[in-house]
């Protein structure tokens, strides 16, 4: 503490400091001093639960594009159900609003458009993230749908089953295996585009960061320490993931 | 049992299936035969609407079940269907690939299905597979887990697509010797196949078809001894 006063001191008049002086004293300002690492932790708060409340979102509405997509294409040819038609639509148009624009600029419009009058960033924001990580997620659904060999639903319907009980029983679980690694991924993104929140006020790790050097007048170490911050919590789900698809696999080999 | 009148299939502009009509009779092995691209996969999966008609009806026990309104699924659940590609589910044991549909359909309680697959897998010499996984099992084994599968619903008719064609040789035989059983028991079955060996001891009737028709049926005598048709000649001068 005293010793960090000192080396600021010096630092400031120009003196002749070390490196490893200079290190303490950056480091100490960005992350120590009144306290701020609880800033970059609040950051993670709002980080991890703004990507738990998106993705819970994107699953729901990833789920039911897909579902009303593939049941859309699946029907009999001359017996094609107009209501069905309509959501089908709909969620084209939807899936390819959100993939053709900037995740920014739909914050952007979430924020001082839509929703100007709220102050509550995160949930903004989150809402934003889920809404956008559904398009994707529908798609990676549908991929998996798609890519399941038609003979698995055609041996479970030519038993009598219906439509529900041959995708709940047969289709579904064996496509959330093949797709679960893209949604790992679809995962990892999310978690890292809560950073783009901040440009609607949402108080994440960036937003902290920023708070700090514009304080400090000293970039690199929040920026890098932010970077530090999103790159283990990647490595950590990355690993949990991986322990997740190696149990499933487990499942069906044994 | 199965009626079929002036079925007609497109995909697109392509007829493969032209104005066919057909009866099978209860108690009838009807085998049909044919060059590859000739309808025959596309009839017999006609039959239990995996492929819609473009035109024509089909009526399965009294029911036409080419109406719109018909209950499928009621339908399916008596007629077994046993696939080139086997089909069984690689996400479940075989004893619930065999008792996933009886019981999920409220024919049987999963005490009397469990029982019943055991049953069933004896009598093809698996019962010793009923916890394992599809992806353990040899080809022959996951055909006649397949058949197994189809009869646990006790279905009136078995269709059989090309059940021996993915199978390598030496595995036929088991396949084989499982239909010969069931014939041998009274089972109405429609079978496209390949094997001739089998067509001829088995069938009560051959179907030739050919671009889309039945050019010739008859008896396997008929058909095999005495063929008239010029392309069921060529046929079978290039497959015995």
């Amino acid at each position: 503490m005293a010793q960090y006063e000192a080396w600021k001191e010096l630092l400031r008049q120009g003196g002749d400091v070390s490196f490893w002086q200079e290190f303490y004293v950056k480091f100490y300002q960005a992350f120590i001093e009144g306290d701020r690492w609880r800033q970059y932790l609040q950051g993670v708060g709002t980080t991890l639960l703004v990507t738990a409340l998106a993705l819970a979102l994107g699953v729901i509405l990833g789920i039911l594009v897909a579902t009303i997509r593939t049941s859309h294409d699946q029907q009999r040819i001359g017996h094609r159900n107009p209501v069905l038609g309509l959501l089908n639509a709909v969620c084209q148009v939807y899936v390819t609003i959100i993939r053709g624009t900037p995740m920014m600029v739909q914050l952007l419009i979430m924020g001082f458009v839509i929703f100007s009058s709220s102050r509550n960033y995160t949930m903004v924001g989150a809402l934003t993230l889920g809404i956008n990580s559904g398009a994707y997620v529908s798609e990676i659904i549908r991929g998996g749908l798609m890519a399941l060999d038609p003979g698995q639903a055609e041996a479970g319907r030519s038993l009598g089953l219906n439509y529900v009980d041959t995708m709940r029983f047969i289709v579904i679980p064996q496509a959330f295996k093949a797709i679960l690694p893209s949604l790992g991924n679809e995962f990892i993104v999310l978690l890292k585009d809560t950073s783009l929140i901040n440009v609607i006020g949402g108080k994440e790790m960036v937003y902290a960061a920023q708070a700090i050097y514009g304080r400090t007048y000293e970039q690199m170490f929040p920026l890098v320490g932010v970077a530090c911050i999103y790159l283990v919590l990647v490595i950590i789900f990355t690993w949990l993931l991986g322990i997740l698809e190696r149990r499933l696999r487990q499942s069906d080999r044994r | 049992m199965i009626d079929v009148k002036h079925l007609s299939k497109s995909f697109g502009d392509h007829q493969v299936l032209k104005d066919i009509s057909e009866h099978i009779y209860p108690g009838d092995k009807v085998v049909i035969i044919g060059p590859s691209g000739s309808g025959k996969s596309t009839f017999l999966r006609s039959l239990n609407l995996l492929e819609l008609p473009t035109e024509g009806s089909i009526t399965f026990d009294g029911v036409e079940i080419t109406d719109p309104k018909t209950d499928i699924d009621q339908v399916r659940r008596k007629m077994g269907m046993v696939f080139q590609h086997f089909n069984l589910f690689p996400n479940m044991t075989i004893k619930r690939n065999i008792t996933l549909a009886p019981v999920r359909t409220g024919l049987m309680s999963q005490a009397q299905a469990d029982e019943l697959a055991m049953q069933l897998l004896r009598r093809v010499g698996l019962e010793e597979k009923a916890n394992a996984y599809p992806n353990q099992l040899s080809g022959g084994q996951k055909q006649r887990i397949a058949i197994v599968r189809a009869l646990a619903m006790n279905p009136k008719v078995m269709l059989f697509d090309e059940p021996t064609s993915a199978l390598d040789p030496e595995m036929v035989g088991e396949v084989l010797s499982v239909m010969k059983e069931l014939a041998a028991d009274g089972m109405t079955m429609v079978v496209v196949t390949h094997e001739m060996g089998f067509a001829r001891e088995v069938g009560s009737r051959i179907l030739f078809m050919d671009e889309g028709r039945i050019v010739e049926q008859g008896t396997p005598e008929e058909v095999f001894g005495n063929p008239q048709n010029p392309r069921l000649k060529d046929f079978l001068s290039k497959v015995l």
